[in-house]
Order: C-alpha cells, then sequence, then structure tokens
C-alpha cells in the first residue's frame, strides 16, 4: 500500500459544557453552525481541501447525532477504499477498556490505527473551532523549518490572551515558552489546537506520557511542555484569517453574527474552498409578499411571511405573518407562530414558539436560550403535563 | 421496499416544445423549481413508492442526464442489487434513434427479463406532481386491470400539452387521443402506465412484429377493446412541462404556499442532487417579496414575484420581476429584468432592461453575456 504522508486526527469527543442546553445530547463538534453547517465541518473540509484523505474522528461524549451525521463520510469527500474516515470511539480491549482520559490519551489508545497507514506525519486537530485553513501548507512549512512540531498560532488581543494557550516565540519561530491561560501573558500568540507531529516523535512521548501516573494525558498540560523541557524541535506557524472558538453561548452567537457583516472574514461563498456538509433535501425557501428580510442567512425549506432583521436561519424554519426575529440564531426544523418575536436568541431545533410569543429583549445584554424541542407558548403548563 | 414493482422512466420522443432551454439538454434535466430538474419528480416519486430499481431510457442530448443523476445516490438508488440503470439507444446508426419507445424496449429486453419484478410503471419526466405509485399498483390489482393508466382532471392545464383520455362509467379507458385529437374529455393521461412485466414484454414484440413502434400511440391505443385499460384518478398538483408558456405558468404556481407544501412535501419529498452551497444571503437594501431562492443566491436589489437557482446574484439596484433565474446567473447594478428566463450562468450588465410578457416570456441561452 502507498505510504501516508500525513494522515489527521481529529478530536470529537467534546462535551461543551459551556453551550448548556445545546449540547444536551449532542457533542460540542455537532452544534449547527452558519445556516446549515455543523462546527465540525469546517475541520473536515479543511483536510478534503488540503488533501488529507485519512482522517480518524475521535468520538465519546454524546457521539449518536455525531455518528449519524458523519457517516462514511461521504459528504466530505473521505469514503475511500484506503483510507478515508473513520469513527474511533473509546473501545473494550482484553484487559478491559477505559474512555479517553485526555487528548493525548485518545491519540495514545488508537496509534494501532496510525500504524496502519504508516504516516510520517500525524496532524492534530479539534472539531471545536470555526476556521477555513490549509494544513498543507501548514505541512510545508514543518518540513522547511525540519521541526518535530510545528503548532499552529494565532494572533489574539491582548487583553483576551489569558483565555488561551500561549506560546512565546523566538525570531525563528521556534517555541521558547507555552503557558496555559497565563494570568500575565508575555505574548499574544494563541495555541489554535492544531499540531503536525513527525510521528516517531509524537509516539515516543505518548508512552512516555501514558507511563507517567501523575499526567492528565492532555497535549496542551503535558505532552508539549515535556517536548519543551527536553529540547525537541518546537516550531510555531502563524495563521492569518478567520478563527473562532464557539465554547460558549455568546461566542456562538457572535460568530453566526460575523457572518451578517457586509464582508464576512468567514467567507462562505469562496466556490474555491466550499465547506463541505450533510444537506439536508428541501425546497428552496419560500419569502412572502408580507415578508421582509435584510442582512440575513436563510437556508432552503424555510417559510417565512414575517420580518427577519440581522439573523441566521437554519433550514425548515417556518415564521408566520407578523413574526420579528432580530439578531437571532434559528436552528433547523423552528416553528414560530403569528406575531411571535425573537429578540437576540439562539433557538434549538425543532423548538416551537407559540403565537404572540416574546423571547429574549431588544436591549438584553444575555442571549436568551431556547433548548431543542422546547416548547414556548401561553399552555405551556398544559403541554407539560401531557 | 416494493419488490414487486420496477420502474421505468422513457425519455424517448418526450413531447418538447421548451426551444432554447433543451438546446444543450433533454427535456428531463430542464430546471425546474429553485433546485429541481423536472426528472427529479418521477423519480423521487418511485423511490417515495418504495420502487428500487428504476430504469431510464435514454434518448437524445442526455449527458446533461448523467451528470445529474449519477449513480442514483442522491435518491438512495446506489443498492448493491438493484439501483439505478441509464440505458441509452442500442443504434446501428442514426435512423434508428427515430424509431419508436417499443424499439429501444426491444433492444435492452435483458433489463427486464432479469429483474425479478412482476411488474413495471412505466412514466415520463415532463409530468410534474408527487405521487404515490404503489397506491396505483393496488388499485390495479384490484381491479384486475391490463393496465391501469393514470389520469387527471384538468380544467386549466396552463397550456401543457397531453393526450385525452374517456372513461366509461366503471372507469375503463374506451378513447384515448393525442392532445390535438378532438375527442371531448376533461382528462389527460400523465403518461404513467402500470402493468405486468409479462404483458410489456408481450406488447413490445407483438407490436414490433405487425409493424408498430410506439408503446401508447400504436401497442395500447389500438388495443383498447381487447384489454382491460383502466383510468386511475389522481388528485394532487400536476404539472404538464413541455411548452415555454407550461414551463413558465407552472413555475409561476410554485409561488402559492399550498402548491410549494404539496409538490415537494406529500406524500414524500422530491430528492435532487445536492450541491454544497451556503445559506441564501440578504444584504441591507435588498428587498424580496413572494418568491422561491435557492441557496447560494445573494440578493443586494429588489426581487418579486421571481423564481432564483442556486447561486444567483443580484446586484445593488437591479430588480427581478415575474422572472426565473437559473444557477449562477447575474443580474448587474441597476438593471432590471421582467417576465424573463435566464438559463444558467447568463450574466445581466449593469443597466439593462429586458422584458417578456406571460405567454412568451424573453429567453436568454445558457452562458448569455447581456
Amino acid at each position: 500500500m502507498v505510504r501516508k504522508e500525513m494522515m489527521a486526527m481529529l478530536l470529537a469527543g467534546g462535551e461543551g459544557k459551556r453551550l448548556g442546553v445545546l449540547t444536551k445530547d449532542l457533542a460540542k463538534p455537532a452544534v449547527h453552525f452558519g445556516g446549515k453547517y455543523r462546527i465540525i465541518d469546517f475541520t473536515l473540509s479543511n483536510c478534503t481541501h488540503s488533501g488529507i484523505d485519512t482522517v480518524g474522528v475521535l468520538t465519546q461524549y454524546q457521539p449518536l447525532v455525531l455518528n449519524q451525521y458523519l457517516g462514511i463520510g461521504s459528504p466530505w469527500g473521505l469514503d475511500r477504499r484506503y483510507g478515508g474516515m473513520s469513527v474511533l470511539p473509546p473501545y473494550v480491549k482484553s484487559k478491559g477498556g477505559t474512555w479517553y482520559k485526555g487528548t493525548a490519551n485518545a491519540i495514545y489508545q488508537n496509534m494501532g490505527f496510525i500504524d496502519r497507514y504508516d504516516p510520517e506525519y500525524v496532524l492534530i486537530i479539534s472539531g471545536d473551532h470555526i476556521y477555513k485553513m490549509n494544513y498543507d501548507l501548514m505541512l510545508q512549512h514543518h518540513k522547511k523549518k525540519g521541526a518535530d512540531v510545528t503548532i499552529a498560532v494565532f494572533e489574539v488581543p491582548w487583553k483576551e490572551a489569558s483565555r488561551f494557550g500561549i506560546m512565546s516565540v523566538d525570531d525563528n519561530g521556534g517555541i521558547t515558552e507555552f503557558r496555559e491561560k497565563p494570568k500575565v501573558p508575555d505574548s499574544n500568540l494563541a495555541s489554535m489546537g492544531v499540531y503536525i507531529f513527525s510521528w516517531p516523535v509524537l509516539q515516543q512521548y505518548l508512552l512516555r506520557d501514558e507511563a507517567n501516573k501523575q499526567s492528565s494525558n492532555d497535549f496542551g498540560k503535558d505532552i508539549i511542555p515535556a517536548m519543551l523541557t527536553d529540547g525537541v524541535k518546537l516550531n510555531a506557524y502563524p495563521f492569518q484569517g478567520y478563527w473562532k472558538d464557539v465554547g460558549t453561548i455568546e461566542s456562538l452567537w457572535e460568530a453566526n453574527m460575523d457572518l451578517l457583516s457586509e464582508m464576512p472574514q468567514l467567507d462562505l461563498y469562496d466556490k474555491d474552498w466550499r465547506i463541505y456538509s450533510v444537506n439536508p433535501n428541501r425546497p428552496a425557501q419560500y419569502i412572502s409578499p408580507q415578508a421582509e428580510v435584510t442582512e440575513s442567512l436563510i437556508t432552503e425549506g424555510c417559510f417565512i411571511e414575517g420580518k427577519v432583521h440581522r439573523s441566521v436561519l437554519f433550514y425548515g424554519v417556518e415564521a408566520g405573518e407578523g413574526t420579528f426575529i432580530h439578531e437571532s440564531v434559528i436552528m433547523p426544523g423552528v416553528k414560530i407562530g403569528k406575531g411571535a418575536r425573537i429578540y437576540r436568541a439562539i433557538v434549538g431545533e425543532g423548538a416551537v414558539i407559540e403565537e404572540g410569543m416574546t423571547v429574549g429583549s431588544l436591549d438584553g445584554k444575555d442571549i436568551t436560550v431556547v433548548a431543542s424541542d422546547e416548547y414556548i407558548g401561553m399552555n405551556q403548563a398544559l403541554q407539560e403535563v401531557e | 421496499m416494493n419488490k414487486q414493482l420496477m420502474g421505468v422512466i422513457n425519455l424517448i420522443h418526450e413531447p418538447d416544445e421548451l426551444e432554447a432551454l433543451t438546446a444543450g439538454r433533454c427535456l428531463a434535466t430542464v430546471p425546474f423549481g429553485a433546485r429541481y430538474r423536472l426528472i427529479d419528480f418521477t423519480l423521487s416519486s418511485m423511490v417515495n413508492s418504495g420502487i428500487s430499481k428504476v430504469a431510464v431510457f435514454a434518448h437524445t442530448k442526455y449527458r446533461s442526464l448523467m451528470d445529474h443523476v449519477g449513480s442514483g445516490r442522491h435518491w438512495d438508488l446506489h443498492n448493491r442489487q438493484s439501483g439505478l440503470f441509464i440505458l441509452p439507444p442500442i443504434a446501428d446508426d442514426m435512423s434508428d434513434l427515430r424509431k419508436g419507445d417499443l424499439y429501444h424496449f426491444f433492444q435492452h429486453r435483458d433489463y427486464f427479463m432479469r429483474s425479478q419484478a412482476d411488474y413495471v410503471v412505466i412514466a415520463r419526466s415532463h409530468m410534474i406532481c408527487n405521487i404515490d405509485l404503489s397506491a396505483v399498483l393496488e388499485d390495479h390489482l384490484a381491479r384486475g386491470a391490463d393496465i391501469t393508466v393514470v389520469c387527471k382532471k384538468q380544467d386549466d392545464h396552463l397550456s401543457g400539452k397531453a393526450r385525452k383520455v374517456k372513461l366509461d362509467p366503471d372507469g375503463r379507458v374506451i378513447a384515448m387521443q393525442d392532445h390535438y385529437g378532438r375527442l371531448q374529455s376533461d382528462l389527460v393521461s400523465m403518461e404513467m402506465y402500470v402493468m405486468k412485466k409479462d404483458l410489456l414484454l408481450d406488447l413490445v414484440e407483438t407490436s414490433l412484429a405487425q409493424g408498430q413502434d410506439h408503446l401508447v400511440r400504436h401497442a395500447i391505443m389500438s388495443r383498447l377493446d381487447q384489454l382491460q385499460v383502466n383510468g386511475y384518478l389522481y388528485n394532487g398538483y400536476l404539472g404538464i412541462i413541455n411548452t415555454i408558456t407550461s414551463y413558465y405558468r407552472n413555475s409561476m404556481q410554485l409561488l402559492k404556499p399550498e402548491i410549494w407544501r404539496e409538490l415537494f412535501f406529500e406524500p414524500g419529498p422530491i430528492y435532487t442532487k445536492v450541491k454544497d452551497e451556503p445559506p441564501a444571503c440578504y444584504l441591507e437594501g435588498g428587498k424580496t417579496s413572494n418568491s422561491l431562492i435557492a441557496n447560494g443566491c445573494v440578493i443586494e436589489g429588489t426581487v418579486i414575484n421571481s423564481i432564483l437557482f442556486r447561486g444567483v446574484k443580484v446586484n445593488k439596484g437591479a430588480v427581478v420581476r415575474n422572472s426565473i433565474v437559473m444557477q449562477n446567473g447575474e443580474i448587474g447594478i441597476g438593471s432590471s429584468i421582467d417576465h424573463v428566463i435566464l438559463d444558467k450562468e447568463v450574466q445581466i450588465e449593469a443597466g439593462r432592461d429586458i422584458r417578456g410578457v406571460t405567454d412568451s416570456p424573453f429567453i436568454a441561452v445558457k452562458r448569455k453575456v447581456i
């Protein structure tokens, strides 16, 4: 078999606790984003566009929706005879099995899988971020610098730097220091959670990390610091463009709103870099004579009879006459009754907002969240009794 | 799964007066309804009726057909044992193409023989509807018919052309004429015929041996007294699309919510080849009203009573009224179009003003720059 130069391991087990009810039955990578996508579509499409055809997707938390969504990877061109997509949940071995204890342990448990393809390099990515990036350019950089490890970094505003894993870098791009969420950051280069490892080097450290009982088996907390101590050649790869961690309600809402600016940084319309996803089969959206739609993204299967302003509507949303949807994200299949008003909210998949109800407020600071399949109406109590 | 019924979509000599829209493609792949091709409706109806084996008898200009249906994946017809077959003409020379559908069925008789199904439904691509064909088969079996033809009462058939059918009080077909005939009847044939596979093969061979080579015109219409041909009345929405006027009028029907909800959803969803288009984007200053908009559109101008296919761009100050703009079309700044059909990838430059009328919409061919 042809040796795979680089394969990807995609960490998709994130629980996404800070997304609250939105991740009640859903892994974070499966959360809806941008009118028709799920978060994981961005990293998977990146792989496709970077020429990576072997991807292991590590799932753990609430994998049902995610597994069904991924299937055999056809939407991303990853249904291959050799390689392609493999979903890798933790499994039971002869001496018993364990959950993935940390990001590094997840890869450790699947070393056998990686060895089947005998790659030179392994790309470690996570399914939690929204960005478009060509990993092949990063690999070129990795080879040119003769690095053992390359970590993609992104310049964040100084005041936010203490929320990220921060790197200090020398003139040559070599990483000199790595600090997870430092109180007083001395750099504003944040790790994007995108790593390229030369596989033999990573292998060695995974084995060592596993033997260390004190380790939390995490890339950021254990593997990278250990490598730095040992003088392994770590290099930073500066990334320019849009990158967003949509780990909180606010950031998820913000990232959706970012798509509505006049020249969005994240261009979904670039024909050379399509974001692939499972396409719902719905007819074209119908905009009625009374409807008013401005500065919004609306997807197939929507039936709009009201006013929509600065909002993102996923497929199959029905908004009756006299509704007003303002600065909100409405997930698939939501039904909104006549005259209902929705301000600054995220409404989960399949929710029903009855006639005349109001969700959120125009000047509210916080984003209001309606859970999937939630019913909001006058006879709410009645419904719950049933 | 409806193992006993197989589907045939017969594209041989489909009546086609769609002018420029079929200059480079067959009728079956004419874009319709903002994201579909005509054949999607027949294909989806078959699949939703549990049919897992469908043959498409391609005839001419079928490159677009092969591109569109591919392996049948989008209709879940790419299973191991059955699935979708495209059967192009087996012709020694071009003159064989002129021969009727029976000749082509005969050339592909192995396909029928290999199939395990006992019954076959033969349909066309230009009858736009969403129909449960298993109900037709049930009716066929219950009434012990030799052939069942699906009919529809048409008060105003929006200028599409169809065969007329007359039934007796028991629902048996007593007369059938081509669209120009003088037969007094408000029933039209939807060109969907259910019969035993063995009867079809018999009709193919017997008719050819008698110098007849058209299934309906010869094999069926001349045997109305020998065979029990029954009518099955269909009550859902039907669009007969074989003229420009009927194409335009039926497209505009989709702007009626009740028709949108019925045709695309009931009894089953209509499937098509999916494209990875992002959601439609409505920019500041744009205005959209009573329109059908597909994904990937970017609207900065005004769109009224219109149908935009995937990836259409309406620039600032442009006004699109009563028009159909197919995939990747672009309307330039300040341009205005009214009663216009733009084929795929047509570009209207800035400041143009183009108009047609309801019965004769202006048509621009694929990739034209105006």
